[in-house]
């Protein structure tokens, strides 16, 4: 294990930031940790680099505890969400920095930082100050500067939340290159789904400072672990309804569930794809008026709205869409054809449960 | 219309208050010729008054460097009981005339006090000697260099000493390596401001000085005494000097201006 954080706390005055989070990354991961703002991510990042002391719990780094080690002698990279380039330097000298503190030889800085202005892209700017580059320029120059001395983990704090769409967008992808050529571990911290999903092996989702579920994009996207996931990852059609006779009836759908007890109050799940609409209407079972039709750019967004007023979403892709001739508030027919039951605290179903198919209505081909 | 009458009323008030008085000091320093004007600024006393206040001037500003970035760094960075007072004091010095001020030291050191017992059994002459007049120039300009370092700090923020911390640097290397150089403009300002008010100060000085003639007789002091004795070619000829210096302390403040909004930007 590469680094290792059991029962990580950290209380700010009365605040808990962290309560008992626990999670291991291996050698050479691309690791991310996606949460809203103040679920507590941020904390276990900077908890690891050593700019935070932990109220309680271990951190590990390559087996060895580091809770008493300095941060400047735990070997981490940092980059900040600002920067935080030394104003007064030139781009050679920030990258240089580290290696001049720890005493590398003229000729060796030299070399390193030649090589990561190469890498970085940085060539033609190294005599710059950092007031004379753009965004994007500033966080690879930071970036540099925090690979220089060879750190053993690179953890980045929200490392693309300062620079426009686009210029986010290129520094992505130049992180998953960086990653993929350097190989070093890395943890990043983001509040971007999207983001998270795109560049990172495995995801870790915090909210309220505990650790929500840990497992690949398409895990924590296909199998939700708790309610929170199912809501902060990508769109999805949650519904409450009580469980009657092994039914689960919200309005016209019925949502089948056999194995729960009668009473029971749960929340049904389904992914806005898994909502199929025709504007015929008797291609499905179920009758709705078509709301909204919002264009993606790959797909379109279909917002329903049945008789007993619920408000759902759907979403096709541009050739799906073609095939139809939508046009708003009209009378579209409707059918769900995946859902699951949302994990609930307490309840009595294993969570996650799979994923059920729905009979989607008379199909007329 | 009224365009006119904005700008030349403008051009009135500085001619008024500014350009005038300057012109006609300038015209009266040289009344009585250039060999008087030079005799003036260069007769024993008013050298020894140059050489006071520029002592009094480097004393003063090497402890208002020191203890006013100490005070800044505490102030923004440290959170304790009283720091909204002591934030709200700072200024203190700008709302007090520099009379009162003087007169506080008098009171403070005066020979029946404890600090004045105490300063006169250790032989240490405080009151109408230089620590008076230096202590009495550090309550004028005290507020110059933490004014100037607090908002630089604050916009700062921490995340450049993270930064270098990360990459292996100690609070010392932190310090000279990214916390100072990153305040320079600051410095420079502040040193400015400090340097301008500490050649200029009066009030203060009259009163803790004594204005011994070459003895605790700074230049703003020697220009009053002039003025008094009826040496009006004297009195202008040294203020002139003066406000030469002050002009100079301007420009260069203004360069480092022009020259901080390029870098910081």
């Amino acid at each position: 294990m590469k680094i290792e954080v059991r029962g990580l706390t950290k209380q700010f005055g009365s605040v808990q930031a962290v309560s008992g989070v626990s999670f291991q990354v291996k050698e050479g991961e691309l690791l991310g940790l996606l949460g809203p703002s103040g679920s507590g991510k941020t904390t276990v990042l900077r908890s690891i680099a050593g700019l935070e002391t932990p109220s309680g719990g271990d951190i590990y780094i390559d087996g060895k505890r580091v809770n008493d080690l300095s941060v400047q002698d735990r070997n981490i990279g940092f980059v900040f969400q600002h920067y935080a380039l030394f104003k007064h330097l030139t781009v050679f000298e920030n990258i240089a920095f580290g290696l001049k503190i720890k005493k590398w030889k003229p000729a060796e800085i030299e070399q390193r930082v030649a090589e990561l202005l190469q890498l970085m892209s940085l060539d033609a700017l190294e005599h710059r100050y950092p007031h004379q580059l753009s965004g994007g320029q500033r966080q690879r120059v930071a970036i540099a500067r925090s690979l220089a001395p060879r750190p053993s983990v690179l953890l980045l704090d929200e490392p693309f939340g300062a620079v426009d769409a686009k210029v986010r967008q290129e520094l992505r992808e130049w992180l998953i290159r960086l990653h993929d050529h350097l190989n070093v571990t890395s943890l990043f911290v983001t509040h971007d789904q999207e983001e998270a999903m795109e560049v990172s092996g495995r995801i870790i989702v915090f909210s309220k400072g505990k650790l929500e579920q840990i497992g690949s994009p398409a895990e924590v996207y296909e199998e939700p672990a708790t309610e929170f996931v199912a809501r902060f990852i990508g769109a999805m059609n949650i519904l409450e309804g009580r469980v009657l006779n092994g039914v689960v009836k919200i309005g016209s759908l019925e949502f089948p569930a056999p194995n729960l007890p009668d009473h029971v109050s749960v929340q049904v799940g389904f992914r806005p794809y898994y909502v199929k609409v025709s504007e015929d209407p008797q291609r499905y079972r179920q009758t709705a008026t078509l709301r909204h039709i919002y264009f993606l750019g790959v797909a379109y967004r279909l917002e329903i709205e049945t008789a007993e007023g619920l408000i759902l979403r759907s979403r096709m892709n541009k050739e799906e869409f073609r095939q139809y001739r939508f046009e708003v508030s009209q009378p579209v027919s409707f059918a769900v054809t995946h859902f699951r039951f949302l994990p609930q605290e307490g309840m009595p179903f294993p969570s996650p449960t799979p994923p059920q198919l729905l009979d989607a209505g008379p199909f007329t081909p | 219309m009224m365009r006119r009458l904005f700008i030349g009323s403008v051009w009135l008030y500085f001619a008024l208050l500014l350009i005038g008085p300057i012109l006609y000091l300038a015209v009266q320093s040289f009344n009585e010729g250039i060999v008087a004007f030079w005799n003036e600024v260069t007769k024993p006393e008013a050298l020894h008054g140059f050489t006071l206040t520029l002592e009094i001037t480097a004393i003063v500003l090497v402890v208002n460097l020191v203890f006013g970035t100490i005070t800044a760094l505490v102030l923004v960075r440290q959170h304790f009981a009283g720091r909204t007072m002591l934030s709200g004091l700072i200024d203190l010095p700008f709302s007090v005339s520099p009379v009162i001020a003087g007169f506080m030291l008098i009171l403070l050191f005066g020979p029946e006090t404890i600090l004045g017992t105490f300063f006169g059994t250790l032989g240490v002459k405080v009151l109408f000697a230089m620590p008076a007049m230096v202590l009495a120039t550090l309550f004028a300009t005290f507020p110059f260099v933490v004014r100037e370092l607090t908002p630089l700090l604050q916009t700062i923020g921490t995340d450049a000493e993270e930064a270098a911390r990360t990459l292996g640097a100690n609070e010392w290397q932190v310090f000279l390596k990214v916390t100072l150089p990153m305040l320079r403009w600051g410095f420079v300002y502040g040193a400015t401001l400090t340097v301008a008010r500490a050649i200029g100060e009066f009030g203060a000085v009259l009163v803790v000085s004594g204005n011994i003639l070459m003895l605790t007789q700074t230049a703003t002091l020697h220009i009053y005494q002039s003025y008094v004795d009826f040496n009006y070619v004297g009195a202008n000829a040294v203020a002139l000097t003066l406000l030469a210096v002050s002009f100079a302390i301007l420009t260069v403040l203004e360069l480092a201006k022009a020259k901080a909004a390029a870098t910081v930007a």
